[in-house]
């Protein structure tokens, strides 16, 4: 059986602009390319230090959010998780785009995503 | 001829991040600037809700928008954003309401304007012994300068207390010019200057027809210091009545201008100065305790110049290298007798004093070297007599030893003097001469005490 997690920091129900800004995150429990499970976490503190730790230890696949600073990004990547950043867009229809193999860096997602 | 029809491409051609937002906070237009800064393509943002373009501070829980509504007035404030390239980008946001043609809000614009140059520069103010336009490396000024960025960056009253001349204006423009609200007016009222009768209205504004004479409306310092700093100088001479209306607007932060029912939501920090003891007026009830305690948030002194030591020199060379210049002359210097006349000088008027003393002497001079002849005439006459000035312990003990010969035995009198009253504790006996440690280490090694 093929399962992955992916982390997404929210803001309301939709992606947060900034990771370092939220302590909100949602994991989302995927197995053979389809949503099984999402659970919200709230972290003790808004940082993006708190941020990388808490995917390191949930043993996060994959983060998509909005803007990180590059030192974070390069240490997630260091650290084999892939990041698509500069994300905007309601999480559902986010996990729908990335689970249908289409999600990159700087989408908005739904051309007619209005926040 | 073609006419002038402003458009929003005009907006291009001006060098600051402006962003268009319409009443429900979507994007409506960026201009080129805000594009570069931000990363963004502009021609995707439209529509989008402002949060995830501008990404501030801000945008998380403290939205102007969110806090004051309708009655939102001009807001400026420091804050930082993420760009889409991942660089963390500190700015400056001004953010003012657009009125349509019935006085109603259609819409905001706000002006990002990028700070990465001007904290550079004050970075290198910290290695320079200096912050804004203060000069000085001994423990007392060394403090305040650590203390001022901390000072600066929030939005509590602050208390300046210290004799005449050591620098309190300089120190609240400092604070100014390093907080936030630092392109917002900073408006200076001094509270001894201005006849009681008409402070009230000075401050607070009036109506037309508050009074006879009052034939238009006047704003006020607090209203022209609105999203800005207001500089309450001597505020030991604030009449009681207007220390009340005082603590009322730290209250509610609201004025209500004389003969006007309306109040007017202020932005408005304040800082006060003052050289007189506002514990012992507070005693006297010549000043409101509860104010006292509301503007003692934060409380900076400025030490005189006499507990300075060190400074000394290095406020002397700043003046006559700064003031020969101006006058366009080579002054190198001092000389060794005209520095031991300074060094023995108690300078009642602090660094005021000094600055004129320095003018005068450059005026004076005419060659590389500044030497006792070119000092004012009462230097030379011996110290001056300051009735009811401050008693302080380098005063007290320069009494003593005023039947000493030359400066070197007073200075070895005076290190002895203050290693007694602080015990042998040498951290002490230097705080109280307004030494480094290094400094009184050093001198006790010279004088083989």
């Amino acid at each position: 059986m093929n399962h992955i997690t992916i982390a997404i920091p929210i803001y309301g129900q939709s992606v947060a602009p900034r990771v370092d800004l939220t302590s909100e995150v949602v994991l989302v429990l995927v197995e053979n390319g389809k949503k099984e499970d999402e659970r919200l976490f709230v972290l003790p503190q808004a940082s993006s230090e708190e941020f990388c730790q808490f995917v390191l230890k949930e043993g996060v696949k994959t983060v998509i959010c909005g803007g990180i600073e590059e030192e974070f990004l390069r240490y997630l990547e260091w650290k084999n998780v892939e990041v698509i950043d500069n994300v905007i867009g309601k999480v559902p229809d986010v996990v729908e785009r990335y689970l249908k193999g289409e999600l990159k860096t700087g989408d908005m997602v739904g051309h007619e995503y209005q926040g | 001829m073609g006419t002038l029809k402003p458009t929003f491409d005009l907006l291009d051609a001006i060098p600051m991040g402006i962003c268009l937002i319409d009443t429900s906070k979507r994007v409506v237009f960026m201009n080129r600037a805000l594009e570069g800064l931000s990363g963004w393509d502009r021609s995707r943002v439209q529509g989008l809700k402002c949060f995830n373009i501008l990404r501030q501070k801000a945008c998380f829980g403290e939205c102007p928008l969110d806090q004051q509504g309708e009655d939102l007035k001009e807001v400026c404030f420091e804050s930082d954003t993420i760009s889409f390239f991942r660089k963390r980008i500190p700015l400056r946001v001004t953010f003012s309401p657009i009125l349509g043609e019935r006085g109603e809000v259609v819409g905001y614009i706000e002006c990002v304007e990028d700070l990465r140059h001007s904290i550079g520069k004050s970075a290198q103010w910290d290695r320079s012994y200096r912050f804004g336009n203060i000069i000085g490396k001994s423990p007392g000024m060394e403090n305040i300068f650590r203390l001022l960025p901390l000072v600066a960056d929030t939005d509590s009253p602050v208390l300046i207390t210290g004799e005449t001349g050591t620098g309190k204006d300089l120190l609240a423009e400092a604070i100014h010019m390093a907080s936030p609200r630092s392109k917002g007016p900073f408006v200076k009222v001094n509270c001894g200057a201005v006849p009681d009768t008409l402070l009230e209205s000075e401050l607070f504004g009036h109506e037309k027809g508050a009074f006879t004479g009052a034939v238009e409306a006047k704003p006020g310092r607090f209203r022209l210091a609105h999203n800005g700093t207001l500089y309450l100088t001597e505020i030991g001479d604030l009449p009681l009545p207007l220390q009340v209306k005082l603590l009322t607007f730290l209250d509610d932060k609201v004025i209500y201008p004389l003969g006007g029912s309306k109040g007017f939501k202020a932005n408005v920090r304040i800082i006060a100065a003052t050289h007189r003891d506002l514990e012992g007026m507070a005693k006297e009830g010549r000043f409101r305790q509860d104010l006292l305690y509301r503007l003692n948030v934060l409380r900076l002194h400025l030490p005189p110049l006499r507990e300075r030591g060190e400074d000394l020199k290095l406020l002397v060379d700043y003046f006559v290298k700064h003031l020969s210049l101006k006058a366009r002359k080579g002054i190198k210097g001092l000389s060794n007798e005209a520095w031991d006349i300074l060094r023995s000088y108690e300078f009642p008027g602090n660094v005021r004093e000094l600055r004129n003393i320095i003018e005068y002497a450059v005026t004076i001079c005419d060659g590389p070297t500044i030497s006792p002849s070119h000092l004012p005439t009462y230097l030379l006459e011996g110290k001056r007599e300051e009735p009811g000035a401050p008693q302080i312990v380098a005063s007290q003990m320069l009494e003593r030893v005023q039947g000493s010969n030359n400066w070197t035995e007073m200075e070895k009198v005076m290190i002895l003097e203050a290693l007694l009253k602080a015990k042998g504790k040498k951290s002490k006996a230097a705080e109280l001469l307004g030494w480094g440690r290094s400094t009184l280490w050093r001198k006790m090694k010279e004088y083989g005490i």
